[in-house]
């Protein structure tokens, strides 16, 4: 809580222009093209979209999980306690990763270690941070579990992970993640592998350790009904870019972009007519090998003008705090916002 | 929380993988009696000075005890006539025969290694009686107790040679897999060329370059010591197991876990030897019983074509050389192979049962 309890208003992850690279036989992969976003204390950001569109690879190259090579990061900073943690993470790394950044995966059967008990996975990074000894830092990760809402946490520490359920599995995953009370929490799509009572749990687990300890948590996910319950900002991305973001509300119900119009219209709600089948986006996402010059969504886009195609679109402020990747919001634009709601809806 | 009650007696009783595996192998049972024999065989030949030999343990002489067992007494001590050590077993026969309350307690089986038992009827080889069972060599050396001595020397070397292998072979595989890149590139290649030399004359090269024996009047065979063909046994054993042990890091690091222990901020080395390797280790056990078989194989082959070990030293392959130029003497080639044989077979039991226990699949045909 240094920087962060010093200067409230200042972001405790601020990620700016942040592009990776993959060198493959095909050529080379642009899987994350300039993205940016910043995340406070307390706060939860999440950042949707659809499979690859380069959610993951963003917050894996912040947390140093690109395998470099193929994986290049070729521009942009991710500044956590003043240090650029994309640049400095082979100096800096051990003090940052673990301790200062904590990291859920998707899969927790194949995120812990099979042949090390739980405790000893989560004792590890206490000793490797705070210098505990082995005692200590089991001591610790059995509280730590207690924590994370595991019963009989002395005796499951010694357990392996396979006496695990993957919802305690996920847990103890947590457990690991904030042994160290990290200010900022990365979740990448922390209930996709776990069925949707479980998912829940996990869920309430994640706000109630973040309300106990104000961390930032940067969720990844696809589920838009998951972001609806903890988010407190949403950036949705499309073909390695941000193409929209602002506060929940804002996204829910303004949506600026016809990417969050989509995804929102190929949603179905109870109030779906039973005859009316799903509507989905038509076509696929561009080809990263070659990203097109324009907006990425161009070839998909309902919307779409002739300026979409060649030049890319301008980061339109369309409220305080809300942005869009959009031609539509260009003051020249023949189309209002309003308009384009109606459109959609109808 | 329905999952945490549903279990509720499966809370507090740890077994690792490990410990599942054990189970399961012990569970083979030919394999697993296999391991035991083995395993009591060989530690019960480290006592072989006390078992098999020809030095008495305890001397009573004129109401003095000797300790020949710890010390060298010369044969004067006890009014033999001869020069150098004593002859316990002829001043058994003596005491024995006196019968003035001298005596002499002597090893069950009282012959050692590198005795030439002269006095026996006939010129050597023997041939099988009560007394030698499995006869004696053209040296008149009992062939039984080199047998035994044998064994020892034999598992030892090669349990070297697999520790010494192995541990190599796992911390290169390891760095190759992963550190990958150019680093596993030129590694590779550097093991490509490597396991391109001829072994066998490395071996003839390196024992005539190191180890020239010279006796006055004649030039013996050249013959490295234990350690040096140790060293270059492990110096081309090394390289199987590292393309298993890269594989399986390529694999592993790949995995959810690998980096979940990247994020923790755990150190490479950690990673690479605390998190991986557990993980990694299962073609290393599976091969090590095949592996201990290999060694023995090389040795008692070195030995036969006279490249093994020094002279004296008890060897099966020197043994069954000695039964190739000696073929009528049956027991020469019979008692030696037979004992080869019987100890390969076990080994393989062994590997058999360990590579099932391994096998992440429930049933199959040894059960």
């Amino acid at each position: 809580m240094t920087a962060s309890a010093a200067n409230p208003v200042a972001p405790v992850l601020d990620v700016k222009d942040l592009h990776v690279e993959f060198d493959t036989y095909g050529g080379i992969v642009k899987a994350v093209r300039g993205v940016s976003f910043d995340v406070h204390a307390g706060k939860t950001l999440a950042i949707v979209g659809e499979s690859g569109c380069g959610k993951s690879v963003t917050v894996q190259s912040i947390m140093g999980l690109i395998p470099m090579p193929p994986g290049r990061i070729t521009r942009g900073t991710a500044m956590l306690d003043g240090v650029d943690i994309v640049q400095q993470k082979i100096v800096n790394g051990r003090d940052i990763r673990g301790n200062r950044v904590g990291m859920i995966f998707q899969d927790p059967m194949s995120a812990l270690n099979p042949t090390m008990r739980v405790g000893d996975q989560i004792a590890e990074t206490l000793q490797v941070h705070r210098g505990y000894s082995k005692r200590q830092a089991f001591d610790r990760a059995v509280e730590v579990l207690t924590l994370a809402n595991i019963p009989e946490a002395d005796k499951r520490a010694r357990q392996y992970p396979f006496a695990f359920s993957g919802g305690m599995l996920q847990r103890a995953m947590i457990a690991i993640a904030i042994a160290c009370e990290p200010a900022v929490l990365i979740a990448d799509e922390p209930t996709t592998a776990l069925d949707v009572t479980i998912q829940a749990q996990i869920l309430d687990l994640l706000k109630d350790l973040q309300r106990r300890n104000g961390m930032a948590i940067v969720l990844i996910t696809h589920d838009l009904g998951v972001v609806a319950r903890m988010a407190d900002d949403v950036s949705v991305m499309y073909a390695g870019e941000i193409v929209e973001t602002g506060s929940v509300d804002d996204v829910f119900y303004r949506a600026a972009h016809p990417y969050t119009l989509g995804l929102k219209a190929a949603m179905p709600s109870s109030t779906t007519p039973k005859d009316q089948g799903l509507r989905p986006i038509e076509g696929t996402p561009p080809d990263l090998f070659a990203p097109p010059d324009g907006c990425g969504y161009f070839a998909r886009c309902p919307h779409a003008m002739r300026v979409c195609g060649p030049s890319h679109p301008p980061n339109v402020e369309v409220d305080p705090r809300h942005n869009a990747l959009c031609w539509l919001h260009h003051p020249d634009a023949p189309r209002t916002v309003s308009e384009l709601h109606r459109r959609v809806q109808a | 929380m329905t999952e945490e009650t549903a279990e509720p007696e499966r809370v507090g009783k740890p077994e690792s993988i490990v410990r599942r595996r054990i189970r399961k192998f012990r569970r083979i049972k030919r394999g697993y009696w296999s391991f035991l024999l083995i395993t009591a065989a060989y530690v019960l030949s480290f006592s072989l000075p006390y078992l098999m030999n020809g030095t008495a343990f305890l001397v009573r002489f004129k109401g003095e005890y000797y300790v020949p067992a710890f010390r060298v007494y010369q044969a004067s001590t006890f009014g033999q006539q001869a020069f150098g050590e004593a002859d316990y077993r002829a001043l058994k026969r003596q005491f024995d025969a006196e019968d003035n309350g001298n005596w002499v307690l002597l090893p069950p089986y009282p012959f050692g290694p590198n005795e030439s038992l002269l006095d026996l009827p006939g010129t050597p080889p023997h041939p099988p009686s009560w007394e030698h069972p499995f006869g004696t060599d053209d040296r008149g050396r009992d062939v039984l107790v080199r047998l035994a001595y044998g064994f020892n020397i034999s598992l030892t070397f090669a349990v070297l040679v697999l520790l010494i292998g192995d541990g190599v072979g796992i911390v290169v595989g390891a760095v190759l897999g992963y550190v990958a890149g150019k680093v596993d590139l030129i590694g590779q290649r550097v093991i490509e060329i490597w396991s391109s030399l001829p072994f066998l004359y490395t071996i003839i090269i390196v024992s005539s370059i190191v180890v020239p024996v010279y006796v006055p009047g004649r030039m013996q065979v050249l013959q490295p010591s234990f350690w040096l063909l140790i060293a270059i046994l492990s110096a081309f054993e090394w390289m199987g197991i590292t393309y298993y042990v890269r594989g399986e890091f390529y694999r592993e690091k790949a995995r959810d876990y690998v980096g979940a222990a990247i994020v923790t901020g755990v150190s490479g080395p950690a990673i690479m030897f605390r998190h991986i390797l557990p993980n990694a280790l299962t073609p290393v056990i599976s091969f090590a019983p095949f592996t201990i078989v290999a060694n023995i194989g090389s040795l008692v082959a070195l030995d036969f074509l006279g490249f093994g070990l020094p002279a004296p030293t008890p060897s099966w392959g020197e043994l069954i050389g000695q039964g190739m130029e000696n073929l009528t003497k049956w027991w020469l080639v019979f008692f030696p192979l037979g004992v080869l044989f019987a100890t390969l077979l076990l080994v393989v039991f062994i590997g058999e049962a360990v590579r099932e226990a391994f096998d992440p699949k429930e049933y199959s045909r040894l059960r």
